[in-house]
């Protein structure tokens, strides 16, 4: 049985910003930091809900170095989204991140599935920051 | 694939996000241009090459697709509208909104309260895939793809 995704992956343009974004201003945990053979760096963050992140830079990464540069255009242009953020108080978790210098897209609005507000990280991708109505 | 520098796309990106931000402010496309560093000519060349579009067009495209959000779920006249998301004249707003979505605001609206409840697709998708403005469509059998 499938029971999730245990880590995301999310390519990032500067591993060592990533990793200040996500831990000074997201509040994530830091879990892994390592570097291994042939340059590419095992960077992995935990949300305080448990899920776990991989801050990857394309150019140190499986990519080829062209391949590495086309995902980091993409990232750069802010054309990727590595998925949605849960979360259980959009309107205050909004209000803190602002306060902590995260640039959001849209603030938080009501939609039929919940409150969603959209936000980027330091590299550009963008996460929707949702609270979902609870299932019927 | 036209490549600019990665720092060129980031500066393109933060303009393309004020738009999001911001598009119902009066937004001025050449002061968007000088934040970005780029002459107004070179920004909208640089702008079209990375999304596909100049940044007035997107403009307007957000505005719109902003206003149909607001027609089918907040309850406030089509003038109200045309105001809430950075038009200045109904005229435009309307002439604008008929174009991209192929029906006036007012139809849009009527049309919008009949279906009844929205499609379950998260606002964000809508407007990040640029879907928002042709699910409707796609009841009307004009078809997307």
């Amino acid at each position: 049985m499938i029971t999730g995704i245990s880590i995301v992956s999310v390519w990032v343009l500067d591993a060592d910003s990533a990793k200040e974004f996500y831990t000074k201003q997201l509040g994530f945990d830091l879990t892994t930091d390592i570097q291994l053979d042939g340059g590419m760096r095992w960077l992995t963050v935990r949300s305080p809900g448990g899920q776990e992140f991989l801050l990857l830079d394309p150019a140190h990464s499986m990519l080829d170095a062209d391949t590495g540069e086309q995902v980091r255009a993409l990232v750069a242009k802010g054309a990727l989204s590595p998925g949605v953020l849960a979360t259980n108080d959009c309107r205050g978790d909004y209000e803190a991140l602002v306060e902590r210098g995260v640039e959001f897209i849209q603030p938080p609005a009501e939609r039929p599935y919940g409150i969603e507000a959209v936000l980027r990280d330091d590299s550009g991708n963008w996460f929707s920051f949702t609270q979902r109505h609870a299932a019927e | 694939m036209g490549s600019a520098p990665v720092s060129s796309l980031r500066a393109l990106r933060r303009a393309r996000d004020r738009i999001d931000r911001d598009y119902a402010e009066q937004l001025d496309i050449a002061a968007l241009a000088a934040e970005a560093g780029y002459s107004l000519g070179q920004f909208i060349r640089a702008f079209d090459a990375a999304y596909g579009e100049t940044p007035g067009r997107y403009r307007t495209r957000r505005r719109v697709e902003r206003a149909c959000d607001l027609l089918r779920s907040v309850n406030l006249t089509v003038t109200e509208v045309c105001m809430a998301v950075g038009f200045s004249s109904l005229g435009t707003f309307s002439r604008r909104f008929t174009e991209l979505v192929g029906r006036s605001p007012s139809e849009y609206q009527r049309e919008s309260a009949q279906l009844g409840g929205p499609a379950p697709i998260p606002g964000c998708f809508a407007l990040m895939f640029r879907t928002g403005l042709r699910v409707q469509d796609a009841t009307d059998g004009s078809g997307r793809d």
